[in-house]
């Protein structure tokens, strides 16, 4: 039976947790949480990917990289599936996302602060700055200050400790 | 029978319209921020304004995306972004306005952001499921411009006499291509009707307490609503529009079909 060569579902959430994202290779896609999906439709394996930002660059790599590592598993029929709705945030990166992030030198992003959150309500209200802490990923200090709403790549910003002084990525709440 | 339908029952010609507008300011002022690159004041005003190019850029592709689905002669994003003529643009004539200096570049965001805000904010409950999934990913993106550009607004603003000055004449000097956001046309009240989008007067109230409320505490003064542009949003554009396309569309104008 042509079925029963199919690797399952788990075993193809597994290779996807192998595959590092482009940006920030220390995390894989499935700590990012940008796959949505994983399904067999008859003999075509069908992974759903939601990006991150709609413009951010490392979207076709991050598909070509599902590809490579797919069909290098012996996957022969792939669909990509892009899923806009609902949108990413980053409350989905995982706990274990998370503290690799941290690891890596990049604050990760601070819970329930994604953008139907503080932001939105922030921006709705016209309310003032955001108290958020972020905490410095070098020393731990609370004692920070935003640098820029944005960093090296969309999705993070740029931070700097006032006590280590070391700058740093804030992996920021969308 | 009566079935619910993915597409409500609106005409696709002005479907295909509205879509051009909102993937025609994403791409024209996404281009002219673009132009920033490698030029801004600071290197983390230079990373943010590359990235909120990139934002709208993105956002582009999409909407331009769906619009050549809708108009169903296979053309696409790429396609409706390179080789359509200045008189096929449909973007506002506030996007095409030169970038001027660093303050007046973000002034013109922060009048667009405010907008664009709203607009998506109303668009997230579009009776047209394409259009809501769209707008509920550009509004997370676009939140954090108008946080941005209202911030850097207020800071200039106010701040040393030489930024203040500078503020106040780029507000007066763009003021006047505001109104061209509110203006509706038998495209709008087709789509208000079928519950696809709002009008734009509807924009209006929300747009003014944002700006009322950020150049209150920017220490600026609102201009008198004297005569207002207007064109772009049905391709009557001024001059600005031509020298962007030569350089937006040089490449594939010149190399039918290059990819690199
Ligand atoms: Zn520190």
């Amino acid at each position: 039976m042509a079925t029963a060569l199919r690797p399952s579902v788990d075993q193809v959430w597994q290779w996807l947790a192998e595959v590092p994202d482009p940006e920030i290779p220390v995390i894989s896609l499935t700590d990012l949480g940008i796959i949505r999906n994983v399904a067999w439709q008859d003999d075509t394996l069908v992974v759903t990917v939601t990006p991150t930002y709609s413009g951010c660059p490392a979207t076709t790599v991050i598909n070509l990289d599902i590809e490579t590592a797919l069909t290098g598993h012996g996957i022969e029929k792939l669909r990509l599936e892009r899923q806009l709705s609902p949108a990413w945030t980053t409350d989905w990166v995982t706990a274990e996302g998370r503290e690799k992030l941290r690891e890596y030198g990049i604050a990760p992003p601070v819970d329930g602060t994604a953008a139907d959150g503080l932001l939105m309500k922030r921006i709705d209200r016209l309310g003032g700055r955001s108290n958020l802490t972020i905490a410095c990923p070098r020393c731990g200090s609370a004692n920070t200050e935003k640098i820029s709403q944005f960093g090296s790549t969309p999705c993070k910003a740029s931070y700097r400790c006032t006590d280590c002084l070391e700058p740093f990525d804030y992996f920021k709440c969308i | 029978m009566a079935t619910a339908t993915l597409d409500p029952a609106v005409d696709q010609a002005a479907l295909f319209e509205f879509l051009l507008r909102l993937g025609d300011n994403a791409l024209i002022l996404g281009h002219r921020v673009s132009e920033w690159c490698g030029h801004s004041p600071a290197l983390e005003e230079d990373i943010a304004l590359s990235n909120t190019a990139l934002d709208l850029i993105g956002q582009t592709q999409l909407w331009l995306g769906l619009a050549g689905e809708v108009e169903g002669k296979g053309r696409s994003a790429d396609t409706l972004a390179y080789l359509r003529d200045g008189f096929e643009f449909r973007n506002i004539l506030l996007v095409e306005r030169p970038n001027g200096d660093f303050g007046k570049t973000l002034m013109r965001q922060f009048l667009f952001d405010a907008w664009h805000f709203l607009m998506l904010k109303a668009l997230k409950g579009s009776t047209d499921r394409r259009i809501a999934e769209i707008a509920e990913k550009a509004s997370k993106e676009v939140a954090y411009h108008l946080d941005r550009s209202r911030d850097l607004v207020i800071r200039l603003g106010d701040g040393t006499a030489e930024s203040h000055r500078r503020m106040q004449e780029a507000l007066d000097d763009l003021w006047a291509f505001t109104g061209e956001m509110f203006m509706g046309d038998a495209v709008d009240a087709a789509l208000a009707e079928a519950g696809v989008a709002p009008t734009p007067h509807s924009l209006k109230a929300g747009w003014d307490e944002i700006i009322e409320e950020t150049l209150a505490e920017a220490t600026l003064k609102t201009p008198a609503d004297a005569y207002m542009h207007k064109g772009g949003r049905r391709g009557v554009h001024t001059e600005h529009l031509g020298f962007i396309l030569a350089e937006l569309q040089f490449l594939q104008r010149a190399y039918p079909g290059a990819t690199w």
